[in-house]
């Protein structure tokens, strides 16, 4: 399958200080890609870069076939963009500022109308399509930046934070929205919330001081992450000595009176061993929470590392 | 050209959305109104003396000549208000990033909007000649001139409107903007004061002069050349405007 967006070896300069170095990258149909980064990672500046509101200092980027240096009109045809600011004009009603897009866009008059209408569906903005933009709270606008994004069924669609300012019912809404976006279209997101991506995404890059350093499949990574977590309460004290003595165990902490973090290896059968060796001492086991081990931790584990 | 007029439009719209656009209508109009009560008081006690006077100014010569020309000093005063936030405020809004990443080229984002603020300022031209077309229920007008004043004041206001437009989007703020606006804009307005000392660079300050050109077409002397002034000047400041949005993406 031919790639939506090909990235190569993209540098960008503000003077001498370097914000995006040797970044390449391809997407594809049918992927959500994650960008992760922490602040002024560079994140922002490369999603600027793909969608033509910043030209690279170095490199190349192709939309759909169409270079966007050379052919802007045609590349960004396929494009829509959600800045990490949302671009609404707020003197305009959601109905005509999503009319006004969607003529920029260059939709044709006659399909004009169902475009909007898809949209607003899509972004649950039916019930304020007569109202000003700028009476309506910081979550509905965000929700018009997204719905400006999708309105002309753009090939690729790129959203900068667009979970920032929602509560956490249009937050799981939007991530339900990306993620049916991302079967028909290539979607690149940017956060520095882990879960999101995890949640929402099929691939995940990680951006740390203008260089990838991570570029995975997020079920390959996944995988990777052969280490497990329990947390657990007893009424007595455990000794852990006999604990970090089982096969698989790696490390233990003491975070309080009888609570007790193990880290263990996922195969092998040690949480089961952890659990009999528990029980059969007579500890008193009152709880036992697996911690989910997120990609925080191999964030910054990657992001310590480079320094 | 159908993306020069969906931006053109907006632009134009937008206007009618603040008080801006409505206030500079409603005072403008009465203003210029109270100069043009006070040519036609001119006329009627001028008038007995003129009637000895052989090839004596007429009715146009009298009222829409002043009327034209104060209008073109009070929309110099104007003109940068209705223009500071053309590309400024779009920029301070973010909201350039929708234009910036649609299937648009700067050409048609700088065009579009200078043809948007422009037709507030041809309501307001032609509101002006509403007032002297009045007088025709009463006498009758020399057409050639104030032909040749609407036209003078036409070209006077879209030089001004791309003179704003540049101003706009190079500027950080719109007041800035609007400042400088009105600096280059009263510089070139009285460059011409100069005319009067004897010195070198006379022909070249006189040329540069837009109230000189404004008054020749005005007097009814439409000239290619004064034509041409302007249509360079235009020209030139939007072709500015483009390569400094341009200019935008290779930032720092």
């Amino acid at each position: 399958m031919a790639a939506l967006i090909e990235a190569e070896h993209l540098y960008r300069y503000y003077g001498k200080h370097c914000a995006v170095n040797d970044v390449s990258f391809t997407l594809t149909k049918g992927e959500v890609l994650g960008f992760l980064g922490p602040n002024g990672a560079g994140k922002t500046t490369t999603m600027q870069m793909l969608c033509g509101n910043l030209a690279p200092s170095e490199g190349r980027i192709t939309i759909n076939g169409f270079d966007l240096l050379d052919q802007p009109k045609s590349a960004k045809r396929y494009l829509g963009y959600l800045p990490d600011t949302p671009p609404l004009y707020k003197e305009l009603t959601v109905q005509e500022f999503l009319h006004y897009c969607a003529r920029l866009h260059g939709i044709n008059k006659v399909s004009i109308a169902d475009a909007i209408n898809t949209a607003k569906e899509r972004c649950g903005l039916c019930d304020v399509s007569n109202r000003l933009i700028a009476n309506l709270s910081k979550g509905f606008q965000q929700r018009i930046g997204i719905a400006q994004a999708i309105l002309h069924n753009p090939e690729v669609i790129i959203l900068d934070e667009p979970t920032v300012g929602l509560d956490p019912i249009q937050i799981r809404e939007i991530r339900a929205l990306i993620r049916k976006l991302g079967r028909d279209h290539g979607v690149i997101l940017s956060t520095h919330i882990l879960g999101e991506v995890q949640e929402s995404c099929s691939h995940v890059q990680i951006i740390h001081q203008g260089q990838l350093i991570l570029n995975e499949s997020v079920a390959s990574l996944n995988a990777q992450m052969n280490t497990g977590t329990l947390q657990v309460t007893t009424r007595m004290q455990a000794d852990t000595a006999i604990l970090a003595a089982i096969p698989g165990v790696s490390a233990i902490e003491t975070i309080g009176e009888n609570r007790i973090v193990i880290h263990h290896s996922v195969s092998g059968g040690a949480v089961e061993q952890i659990i009999e060796t528990i029980i059969s001492a007579g500890w008193g086991l009152e709880e036992l929470t697996p911690v989910l081990r997120s990609m925080e931790d191999i964030f910054i584990t990657l992001t310590k590392g480079s320094e | 050209m159908n993306m020069i007029s969906a931006i053109a439009w907006r632009e134009f719209r937008t206007q009618f959305l603040s008080p801006l656009a409505w206030t500079v209508l409603a005072i403008l109009q009465f203003i210029l109104a109270f100069v043009f009560l006070s040519q036609v008081e001119t006329f009627t006690m001028l008038q007995p003396q003129l009637a000895g006077i052989e090839n004596a100014p007429g009715l146009t010569d009298i009222i829409v000549i002043p009327l034209f020309g104060n209008a073109g000093i009070i929309l110099l005063l104007v003109t940068p208000l209705l223009t500071m936030r053309l590309v400024c405020e779009e920029r301070r809004n973010f909201t350039l990033a929708l234009l910036l990443s649609a299937p648009v080229s700067n050409v048609d984002i700088i065009v579009g909007k200078y043809l948007g603020s422009l037709g507030l300022l041809l309501i307001i031209v032609s509101l002006i000649t509403l007032m002297p077309l009045s007088l025709l229920s009463g006498g009758t007008l020399d057409f050639g001139k104030l032909f040749a004043n609407v036209l003078a004041l036409v070209l006077l206001v879209s030089a001004f409107t791309a003179a704003g437009l540049y101003m706009s989007t190079i500027a950080g703020h719109p007041t800035v903007a609007a400042m400088g606006t009105f600096g280059l804009l009263l510089l070139l307005w009285i460059l011409d004061w100069t005319t009067s000392m004897q010195d070198q660079s006379n022909k070249l300050f006189e040329y540069l002069s837009i109230l000189k050109h404004f008054q020749n077409i005005q007097s009814g002397l439409i000239n290619s050349s004064d034509i041409s002034y302007f249509v360079l000047f235009i020209v030139g400041f939007i072709l500015l405007s483009i390569l400094s949005l341009d200019s935008d993406r290779l930032q720092k």
